[in-house]
């Protein structure tokens, strides 16, 4: 089979790019930690309201972690709890966050902050309000009719 | 002898075949265009939908409609059409096995559509299990994939003959190119298919009162990306084959057509995963695998690039073409059958880039499940993909009903391809840029409770307006072109333009070893699924039971 030179050339510098691209991403995800939320962890979505640290939604400081704060989420449809909550600015927190009927999404505006809530499963993300503002917490999956009312707000504030 | 075949015109009986499948096709042309165009118009906040349609109704016809009727119909009568004309005319048991496809599909979508109709439905094509459809949608969309199957058996059956008649011979090329692009379908349907077989159906019947939610996710996925790529492989057909002989030149190397649909093949299926980058219970190192898996398609889409600018620059120096980009003046721009898909082509620059934003694992966070996404599959599908189908239609329609397409039709053509482009721009653009900002996608008009950031959104959405607006003229004015040629145009002799290798160079014939390519596709299946499937399984949460929360 016949290769035109400037061929191998166009795909020999193409695959070479590739590489260095995917080495890129593959040592912000893996070296420094970059990786898309993708918890493991399980519930019974039947009973969320129950259950540690969902019983409990809203922002805790918490002590000796890597974190200054989790700050907790319950999604139903269509509405998360709280509604509303402030945090301080240049706070660490960690998001987490489940559903106690369909998929929903978790959205914060303007944020990198963003993930899916499935079912039976926790969602989290760790990420750090450097911008002080009123941020829109909203559902970007699709889960019924009223599904473009569903919001909360994250309030950062000077403390 | 081959040269002679060439010029023989595609079967009147396989023509009507492929024409029923257009005829379906273009009438869910004109139906998900208008829910399109009700879907920009709601989100501008200008206006409401009447009579009690809801907004994700219209958005599951848009879906439904456009992502699986339109391209699934379109597909399979523009495949049937190819290797008829290529492979040979059907023999009567293969045109039976072809119109019981298309009527199972046709059923399929008919139920589908009274279900959504009667707001049963309002779950889009994605399912999103936990909420329940009713079960008539379910085995609706069943029929649909099981009467493609149908086709799909068809065009195996037809390779399978010309293969034992010509012993030694490499397949025509774009018989080939169907062939490749039929297998991958069956291998990629089986996932919904065991989705909704499996899952769906029995919990929707009360069979079962749970489902594994995000089981049928993966599996979905494992489906819905190879799906882009059943839709795109047609288009490459046509830029492969069939545009270098609508310009008058040559096709720049058959062996490496075959090679690049082969490794299409074997990466569209693996990399499903890459649709739930943000999603709880896959480890991220598989995520990450089937990110690299993913990036791999970049090899053949970039040697498919070079191939089609070849051809381009080759044909115009040939015709005494002088300096760097001298070819392009040399191009036949006044050609609809050309212009059309070449602006497909061009849209698939941005459209890739965007593309590879989206599958960067970590990037992904930052436009996930916006109207960025939505931005970009318009580049994709519907303006690369549909351009060229569009582009296929002004010859194929007349060459199937014994008409041509008149100068006339072809300067409408043209303005059709334009108006499209334009309006098109204008969406994309401003949901890329609404996107970049956070507004969500698939979402009905919303202030948030008077939230700054998304007020910001709303001069986007009424660009959204515009854009969608002049692409619906487009669609008006395509939809008045096909009727005129499939019943108006004068009677004629219209080409089925099939273009022919630069060299003779015979195409090694291991590309046709389908043990082998059937094999590593399994095995790259098998590799990049396996331990995901057992994760779910093993550690799955109690199932959910079914929500109708529409
Ligand atoms: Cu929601």
């Amino acid at each position: 089979m016949h290769v035109h030179k400037f061929e191998k050339i166009w795909l020999t510098f193409g695959v070479a790019m590739l590489l260095v691209f995917l080495t890129v991403i593959g040592v912000s995800a893996f070296y420094l930690g970059n990786k898309p939320p993708s918890c493991l962890a399980t519930i019974d979505p039947e009973k969320v309201d129950t259950q540690a640290p969902f019983n409990e939604p809203g922002l805790k400081k918490v002590e000796g972690k890597e974190w200054d704060y989790e700050l907790v989420y319950v999604a139903s449809a269509f509405a998360y709890q709280p509604g509303e909550v402030e945090v301080p600015f240049g706070a660490k927190v960690k998001v987490i966050a489940t559903t106690k009927d369909v998929i929903h999404g978790f959205q914060v505006a303007g944020t990198n902050i963003n993930m899916m809530l499935e079912p039976g499963y926790i969602s989290e993300h760790i990420a750090t309000f450097d911008k002080t503002g009123e941020y829109l917490v909203l559902c970007n999956e699709y889960c019924g009719v009223g599904h473009h009312m569903m919001m909360s707000k994250i309030k950062v504030v000077e403390q | 002898m081959l040269k002679d075949a060439l010029k023989i015109k595609v079967d009147r009986r396989d023509g009507k075949l492929a024409m029923a499948h257009f005829y379906v096709a273009f009438i869910a042309l004109a139906v998900g265009g208008l829910a399109g165009l009700l879907q920009t118009l709601v989100r501008s906040g200008k206006f409401e939908l009447p009579a009690g349609i809801g907004y994700y109704q219209i958005l599951t016809v848009h879906g439904v409609v456009l992502g699986l009727v339109l391209t699934t119909f379109f597909i399979m009568g523009f495949q049937i059409s190819v290797v008829s004309k290529t492979a040979g005319t059907l023999t009567n048991r293969q045109r039976l096995i072809g119109w019981i496809g298309f009527w199972v599909m046709t059923t399929g979508t008919v139920l589908a559509a009274i279900m959504i109709l009667l707001n049963e439905a309002s779950v889009l094509y994605t399912f999103y299990a936990p909420l329940q459809a009713h079960a008539l949608y379910y085995i609706g969309l069943t029929l649909v994939i099981v009467g493609s199957w149908l086709d799909g058996t068809v065009i195996i059956m037809k390779y399978i003959e010309w293969r034992k008649q010509n012993p030694g011979q490499a397949s025509p090329l774009i018989t080939f190119m169907a062939l490749v692009n039929t297998l991958m379908w069956i291998v990629a349907t089986i996932g919904v298919a065991a989705t909704v077989l499996l899952q769906l159906l029995p919990w929707s019947l009360g069979l079962v009162d749970t489902v594994n939610v995000a089981v049928s996710r993966t599996l979905f996925w494992y489906f819905g990306h190879p799906l882009v790529y059943f839709w795109l492989l047609p288009a490459y057909m046509a830029w492969y084959v069939i545009i270098p002989k609508i310009i008058g030149g040559k096709i720049f190397s058959d062996s490496l057509a075959r090679l690049s649909f082969i490794l299409f093949l074997l990466f569209s299926i693996p990399v499903g995963i890459h649709h739930q980058l943000l999603e709880p219970g896959i480890d991220p190192a598989w995520k990450f695998i089937q990110v690299i898996l993913t990036f791999l398609v970049v090899i053949p889409s970039l040697m498919t690039a070079f191939s089609l600018f070849a051809t381009f620059e080759n044909y115009g120096r040939s015709k005494g073409a002088k300096g760097l980009f001298g070819w392009l003046k040399k191009l036949p721009w006044g050609d609809a059958r050309f212009i059309v898909p070449f602006i497909g082509m061009l849209s698939f620059i941005p459209a890739g880039a965007g593309g590879i934003i989206n599958a960067s694992f970590q990037m992904n966070q930052v436009v996930h499940n916006t109207i960025w996404v939505t931005g970009h599959f318009h580049l994709t599908a519907a303006t690369a993909v549909v351009l060229t189908f569009f582009g296929i239609a002004y010859w194929l329609i007349p060459h199937l009903t014994g008409r041509v397409l008149t100068k006339k039709m072809n300067k409408l053509a043209i303005i059709q391809g334009v108006t499209w482009t334009i309006g098109m721009t204008f969406m994309s653009g401003a949901m890329h840029a609404a996107g970049l900002l956070g507004a969500p996608r698939r979402s009905s008009y919303s202030e948030y409770g008077g939230s700054a950031q998304a007020a910001e959104w709303i001069p986007y959405q009424i660009a959204q307006a515009v854009g969608g607006s002049i692409l619906f003229i487009a669609i008006i004015l395509m939809l008045y072109i096909f009727v005129n040629l499939a019943f108006f145009a004068p009677k004629g002799d219209q080409e089925f333009p099939i273009g022919e290798p630069l060299s003779n160079e015979k195409p090694p014939m291991v590309f046709e070893n389908w043990k082998l390519w059937i094999g590593i596709t399994i095995l790259l299946i098998l590799f990049a699924y396996t331990v995901p499937f057992i994760d779910l399984i093993q550690n799955a949460p109690p199932g959910s039971k079914g929500y109708k929360l529409w």
